[in-house]
């Protein structure tokens, strides 16, 4: 199951990227689309994590919402730039990622780090260290607004 | 309007060289060597579509890519003073 | 139709340049390292993300686009790899973060002198 939708990401990105559509070289992209899956077999890559498919209908609205945060706080953290006495108040506190899967708890991790203003520096377990530019920022994420999010996310809505 | 977006981009480049000047120490510059890769690839995009040659953008997924590898291996090659540092062997420094 | 698009494609690509140069003038006013890169994600993700959806409104539905996808893609899965990585490496070579309420003006005369706490 994982090979296989594996092989089809990797055949169609192919295909989008060649644009060539000759019988030779979509015989040498299925021929590499072979071999990647089997270097990827052999790392032993494909588990829960590396090819998490259980995700997929979850990242379709999951996205979006996460594009809207990313806007909203960009837009916060513009405004500090650009205000002339930078009113930066730098903050490091430890939030609890609630996710049960380690791709659950990447991905709140990683959305904490992409969203301006917040970053993750350290990862321990459920125990993540955040910088945050602004100590509202901290305390938005304390309040766990996103963390109730992802947790959505990881069982697949 | 892409006359525009390629300048702006070509600013905050400059921009980013000044810091990758200034920057005090070896992980501001690093920042802001990845910062322009990143604004490479946007650069790259917005020729593209300036020119009327959207092949460009092949050449910035590429580069994207390399960015990434090129970067990670700046910072470990500093934290660890080797590229091949395993974690799993003797340290050699 | 065409022409809305037009109109939006533009708001798109102009706001998103707008971002891109905040983030680098971010880049060099912020203080310290790690407000720095603060600052450095907003081109990272709402620059460039603008920018690319402006840029797809341009192409229409065609390959391109898809391009632009897969490097919007990049752009989510990268960037915060990098960031964090990059945060670990500096805690590791204790470059210290400041921390606590902050003004511009103490900042120039402070910067090298102020202690403050790391992550316990």
């Amino acid at each position: 199951m994982r090979y296989v939708s594996l092989g089809l990401l990797l055949f169609g990105f192919w295909l989008a990227l060649s644009g060539h559509y000759t019988a030779f070289l979509i015989t040498i992209g299925a021929l590499s689309t072979l071999f990647c899956v089997a270097v990827a077999r052999r790392a032993n890559a494909l588990d829960d994590e590396g090819q998490p498919v259980h995700l997929f209908f979850g990242t379709l609205t999951y996205y979006p919402w996460l594009m809207w945060e990313i806007a909203k706080s960009g837009w916060t953290v513009t405004k500090i730039i650009l205000n002339p006495r930078l009113p930066i108040s730098p903050t490091m506190i430890k939030v609890r990622a609630g996710q049960k899967t380690a791709a659950g708890i990447a991905t709140y991790a990683n959305s904490i780090t992409l969203t301006p203003g917040t970053m993750t520096v350290g990862v321990d377990g459920h125990d993540l260290t955040v910088h945050a530019l602004v100590r509202e920022g901290a305390l938005d994420l304390k309040e766990g607004g996103m963390d109730r999010r992802v947790r959505r996310f990881e069982k697949g809505l | 309007m892409f006359v525009a977006a390629t300048l702006a981009i070509l600013a905050a480049m400059a921009l980013a060289v000044v810091r990758a000047i200034k920057g005090p120490t070896v992980f501001d510059r690093v920042l802001a060597g990845n910062s322009m890769g990143s604004l490479a690839i946007l650069l790259l995009a917005a020729v593209g579509f300036l020119t009327g040659r959207p092949e460009f953008l092949d050449i910035g997924l590429t580069y994207g890519l390399l960015n990434l590898i090129g970067t990670l291996a700046v910072l470990r090659f500093f934290r660890h003073g080797d590229l091949a540092y395993d974690p799993g062997t003797k340290r050699r420094r | 139709m065409q022409m809305a698009m037009e109109i939006a494609s533009w708001a798109l690509i102009l706001s998103g340049s707008f971002f891109v140069v905040v983030g680098m003038v971010g880049l060099v006013r912020m203080p310290e390292l790690y407000t720095r890169m603060h600052a450095a994600s907003v081109t990272d993700t709402l620059g460039a993300g603008l920018l690319i959806f402006g840029m797809m409104l341009q192409a229409g539905l065609s390959l391109v686009t898809l391009k632009l996808v897969f490097l919007l893609a990049l752009y989510i899965f990268t960037a915060p790899v990098v960031t964090h990585a990059l945060a670990r490496a500096a805690l590791h070579e204790d470059v210290k973060p400041l921390l606590g309420r902050l003004r511009a003006p103490t900042l120039l005369t402070r910067r090298s002198k102020v202690k403050s706490g790391r992550r316990s």
